[in-house]
């Protein structure tokens, strides 16, 4: 909200402050000064320059001029305007003067620049003669202005005075950030009302007098309002002999210094009170309406309205109209409708000044896609008190300015009780929101300048909320009325000194989970963080089908773009991208982890919460990575989590995964992950054509399984029997295979076996066939084996291999 | 006798200083003591001598023995020890070279507040509770007092998946869940990935916060406060002041924003806090009433506060990340600077 330090001014008296305690007053009471804008902070050193004579230069399009800039002397300057004369008075900047540089279109402003003594064309020139944009003034602030040329200024003007205060460039402006529970400072009279009671000063109200005519307004008008919901508060007046015209330079000012140009006095006075009193209101040129009568009724089915910036809007009934005897008006509380907008004829007008139901106004703005400052307001929140304020202060207005004569007792259509609110709640309670002990007389002081009105009898008090604060609902909100205004420096430190000992700490699933987390860092993984929302075309890269349990995902309705639209089923294809993008940076190694969720839809569409489930993404590339270090990493894991269970790994049937060097992780016949070498094919079409490693552990399915209790169990104290086996298989034989079978093939006495050397092809072997070599481990607990325990077991092992086409090398 | 006795030893203890290595010592202990040494000769002859001398030149000869392994003895440990030194000085390595180990890995930043975070709160009881990332409207805003028509809904901008189910937008929807499922005293930290439909240099459509929430007979603004100074201390060190504004959100009343005194200039003004001194870290406020009694909660009976803070905002002011997008690039020299 723009608050104008001058306008601000006219109802508390301000000029004893500093801008800068100002703005710390308003901060401490929760108004925010976002910014401090001063108008015409870069301009500096232009005065008031009558040009005494003026000779072209000849051969040149330039003028050389005497100024006179009375108490600072007369100046030679040359200058290049169409429109410099004799006569004429004009900004003059002096030699130091700042100014705004423009471009070569004269209008484009490109930084500020300093005047400097200077020579055009061989004549000395000591200043510069201004145009409105070289001093960042525009039409709204004086006449003229946008002339692509001098700013010829009144003629009255002494010479040599400050350009600034004459052209509007002195204002500030605090743009002030309102928070939505105090939509009644959404205007300047609101703000004034904190200023005044921030600063203990007396509020001066705008004048709401005015003079009415005999005329009764209800002999020409009548309202009917049909939705009493939708529009709690319906106030018109009747202003005939109207005079349309500019309105006053004052009022011109004031409306610039909110960003608005001027339209005409009627017009200027409804946007006027707009701003001041934080009422939108309506001006119908009541000519226009047949029948006099104004009805505020929900439109019918594709009835339409067309706006007074003429489009037209096929409407329904969600949307609240104002109707003359025939047909729709005013598309109420955003814009009035063209066959009833007031021109430079008009003769009659209505004002309306009422209360929208603000999530309509909200609704029906975004609905049709039509907004104006009038809905932006009305979907803040207005107030039933505000539309009869600003009803009384556009007549004061009109009355003020003589452009129109007033018809007497205006229509107000109200369902709204004006009573005030009154809490009854207990001092006790207020200070026990706050856990300090206010005193009564600054608890009375605080809510007697921000307008409540009190009744305290020991510790009871009982309050009248002022009709413009709507956000007041109880005790907590009359607390944080004190504090705001007391001082959050009284508030002291106290470290939950009443409430009850609790236990806290991390459950069992999050401590398992900072392990795994640590555990990837001991092995060299950086933690990643990837968006949980993907590309559709995601899905296709990575060669997944469309009946596939990937595919089965939730789509955002309103996502940020195709890129971000899909809530993520699969963990790779995140992953897969930062490793490419790391690789085209030239990052050529490196092990990358991300604990994240899946989204898994119960059923589609959606029509309860999604699965989210918990996995691990892995990601690993460089020359030293293959397979088996992403292998090693995930039985790596498995013992730092203190998994009992044992996993094996089977071939992946991932369309994405390399499909002879990647491998699904099974517990029992659950899949709880997959790892190994990305697709090349998938991997090319990310961009890169090295080898990259990336796997995902559903997390989730696994960490309901981690409870492993630790007990010590004894471990044999009789020496173990060790044997090297060297093996002979067909290629096709897998090590899983081999060392399953040692294991069922033994007896109960062996209690490792450990892979040390694989030796392929070579003179020493048939074509087809592997050597494997095994170190095999043998003891028994309670005694010590003998060698022929041992030998016994040993061939019965070899036997059994030999029926399965193993034998020893 | 006497004289040749005296010869040997003379001999002997010189030949053993002479012996520039063990090997030589050790020829040394042969030439003298070995099976023909000359003390062994020596003792051969004692067949020679008369038997009543005998005695006598037996412990002469083995006086003689025992003070030339002496000196042996001596002279081995030296030779030893010079020994060992050339040792040393052969297997000497250059102990700057790097170290044998698979290089560490880290956490991710938010990973690392989000813990620092944690640990600051669980020594005071609380817990930690993570709700959905999908979550129904009801949750999100409903039951935070932020009904349909609610103005502070455009505050945040939602991404949404049907009218009733949507990407959370603040961790404290799981309050709401908390409430619904405890009962009072509840201590909670509820972190996780919030969404809003925001992208730029300050705001990424994905972020993180942590909320903190306390229901208790006779919570106050103080303990909010208190709290929040420890914390605060905790994490930007413990000359860290915190300081309470008004503001508003419509799950607590009254609603305060906390900032910090700016860790850069410690509230002299600077660039990082735009000259003000303070830096913005988080909301926080007394749980609205409506909202304790929408989870059945009597608000007669208890109070409570709750604190919501984005975790990349803490994340940016205590490792100076100049851009939010660097944290979900994941260029690994980022990611490896936070070990």
């Amino acid at each position: 909200m723009r608050l104008p330090l001058e306008w601000l001014n006219d109802y508390v008296d301000i000029s004893d402050i500093s801008v800068e305690e100002l703005q710390a007053k308003l901060f401490s009471c929760g108004f925010e000064v976002e910014e401090v804008i001063e108008v015409g902070k870069d301009i500096s050193n232009v005065v008031v320059g009558e040009v005494v004579s003026c000779e072209d230069i000849e051969g040149t399009h330039l003028h050389l001029c005497k100024v006179n800039c009375g108490k600072h002397g007369e100046f030679q300057i040359c200058c290049g305007a169409d429109n410099v004369k004799t006569g004429v008075k004009v900004p003059c900047a002096l030699v130091g003067a700042t100014v705004l540089a423009t471009g070569s279109d004269h209008k484009t402003v490109e930084g500020v620049m300093t005047i400097k003594a200077g020579k055009l064309r061989g004549y000395d020139s000591f200043g510069m003669l201004c145009s409105g944009t070289e001093i960042g003034v525009t039409e709204e602030m004086y006449k003229g202005a946008e002339y692509d040329g001098l700013l010829i200024l009144d003629n009255d003007l002494e010479n040599g005075l400050d350009i600034k205060p004459i052209v509007g460039l002195d204002s500030v402006i605090f743009d002030i950030g309102v928070t939505a529970n105090r939509p009644d400072c959404q205007s300047i009279l609101g703000l004034a009302r904190e200023v005044a009671a921030v600063l203990n000063k007396p509020l001066k109200m705008p004048n709401l007098t005015y003079k009415t005519e005999d005329i009764e307004t209800s002999s020409k008008l009548s309202v009917e309002v049909l939705d009493t919901e939708l529009c709690p508060r319906y106030v018109a007046s009747y202003v005939y002999d109207i005079k349309i015209g500019p309105s006053p330079k004052w009022m011109q000012k004031r409306l610039s210094l909110m960003g608005l140009n001027s339209i005409n006095n009627i017009v200027d006075i409804t946007n006027f009170v707009l701003m001041e009193i934080g009422q939108p209101m309506h001006s119908f040129d009541y000519d226009l309406l047949k029948g006099g009568k104004l009805v505020i009724r929900r439109a019918g089915d594709k009835e339409k309205i067309t706006t007074l910036d003429d489009k037209e809007f096929e409407l329904d009934n969600n949307c609240l109209v104002i109707c003359d005897e025939d047909a729709p008006q005013c598309l109420a509380g955003i814009m009035g409708g063209k066959s009833s907008s007031i021109d430079e004829n008009t003769k009659t007008v209505v004002f309306e000044s009422a209360m929208f139901k603000r999530d309509n106004i909200r609704k029906t703005s975004r609905a049709l896609g039509k907004r104006s400052d009038s809905s932006s307001r009305f979907e803040k929140g207005t107030d039933a008190y505000l539309a009869k304020l600003g009803a009384e202060r556009a007549l004061a207005l009109i009355s003020e300015l003589g452009v129109g004569k007033i018809a007497s007792n205006y229509l107000d259509v109200n369902s709204v009780d004006l009573a005030p609110q009154v809490l009854e709640t207990k001092i006790s309670k207020i200070n026990g929101v706050l856990g300090i002990e206010v005193p009564t007389d600054v608890i009375t002081d605080i809510l007697t300048r921000l307008g409540f009105g009190l009744d305290i009898c020991g510790d009871d008090i009982k309050i009248t909320v002022p009709l413009y604060r709507d956000d007041i609902e109880g005790y907590p909100d009359i607390a944080e009325e004190i504090i705001r205004m007391y001082g959050y420096d009284n508030i002291v430190d106290t470290l939950l000194d009443k409430a009850s000992i609790t236990v806290g700490g991390l459950t069992k699933e999050q401590r398992d989970m900072d392990i795994a987390k640590n555990y990837f860092v001991s092995q060299g993984f950086s933690e990643a963080i990837t968006y949980s929302f993907v590309s559709e075309k995601e899905y296709e890269i990575f060669n997944l089908d469309k009946d596939s349990d990937e595919y089965r995902f939730v789509k955002l309705l309103n996502p940020l773009g195709e890129d971000l639209s899909v809530m993520r089923t699969s963990l790779v294809p995140s992953i897969a991208r930062i490793i490419v993008n790391n690789l085209n940076k030239k990052n050529l190694s490196g092990r990358i982890f991300e604990f994240a969720k899946k989204y898994k839809p119960k059923a589609l569409p959606l029509e309860e919460l999604p699965n989210e489930e918990m996995c691990i993404a892995l990601g690993m590339f460089g020359d030293n990575e293959d397979f088996f270090t992403m292998k090693g990493v995930v039985n790596g894991l498995l013992q730092a989590i203190h998994a009992t269970f044992k996993v094996d790994f089977r071939k992946c049937d991932k369309p994405f995964m390399h499909p002879t060097r990647s491998a699904n992780v099974y517990f029992g016949n659950k899949e709880i992950g997959f790892i190994g070498e990305l697709h090349p094919v998938v991997a090319e079409k990310l961009g890169t054509d090295k080898r990259i490693y990336v796997g995902e552990i559903y997390y989730h399915l696994i960490s309901a399984m981690l409870n492993k209790k630790l007990i010590f169990k004894p471990y044999g104290k009789y020496p173990t029997v060790e044997r090297d086996l060297a093996l002979v298989a067909k290629k096709e034989v897998t090590h899983g295979e081999i060392e399953r079978s040692i294991k069922k093939l033994s007896d109960k006495s062996l209690i490792s076996v450990e892979l040390f050397d694989i030796y392929e092809g070579g003179k020493l072997l048939e074509e087809g066939k592997k050597s494997m070599a095994y170190h095999l481990v043998f003891s028994l607990l309670d005694r010590s084996l003998t060698q022929e325990e041992v030998e016994t077991n040993i061939s019965k092992i070899l036997d059994g291999l030999k029926k399965q086409g193993i034998e020893l090398r | 006798m006497q004289e040749k006795i005296s010869n040997i030893k003379a001999l002997a203890i010189n030949d053993i200083n002479l012996a520039k290595d063990l090997k030589e010592l050790f020829d040394v202990k042969v030439k003298y003591l070995g099976k023909n040494g000359s003390v062994t000769e020596l003792m051969k002859g004692m067949k020679d001598i008369p038997k009543e001398d005998r005695p006598q030149f037996g412990k002469i000869v083995n006086d003689l023995r025992v003070e030339i392994e002496n000196e042996f003895n001596a002279r081995e440990v030296v030779l030893k020890e010079e020994e060992r030194l050339k040792t040393f000085e052969k297997e000497a390595i250059d102990i700057t070279l790097p170290g044998k180990s698979n290089e560490i890995g880290s956490l991710h930043p938010i990973t690392l507040v989000k813990n620092e975070l944690i640990n600051a709160f669980l020594g005071l009881g609380f817990e930690i509770f993570e709700g959905p990332e999908i979550e129904e409207d009801y949750y999100n805003f409903k039951m935070l007092n932020i009904p349909e028509d609610h103005p502070a809904r455009d505050m945040q901008d939602t991404f949404y998946f049907n009218p009733n189910i949507l990407l959370r937008t603040q961790t404290s929807a799981g309050q709401v869940r908390v409430m619904l499922d405890k009962k009072p005293p509840i201590k909670v930290l509820s972190p996780g990935k919030v969404y809003r439909s925001d992208d730029d240099a300050s705001h990424s459509p994905m972020f993180h916060q942590m909320e903190g929430l306390v229901v208790d007979k006779g919570i106050t603004l103080c303990d909010l406060k208190g709290t929040l100074d420890e914390f605060v201390k905790i994490i930007f060190g413990k000359d860290t002041k915190t300081r309470l504004r008004p503001s508003y959100f419509p799950f607590t009343e009254p609603s305060v924003e906390v900032d910090v005194s700016c860790s850069e200039c410690h509230g002299k003004g600077c660039k990082l806090c735009k000259g003000t001194g303070w830096i913005e870290i988080l909301g926080a406020g007394i749980v609205n009433k409506k909202v304790l009694e929408g989870c059945g909660i009597d608000p007669e009976v208890y109070s409570g506060y709750a604190f919501g803070m984005g975790i990349e905002r803490i994340a940016i002011l205590k490792y100076k990340i100049p851009d939010i997008r660097l944290f979900f690039e994941n260029d690994v020299r980022f990611l490896k600077q936070f070990k």
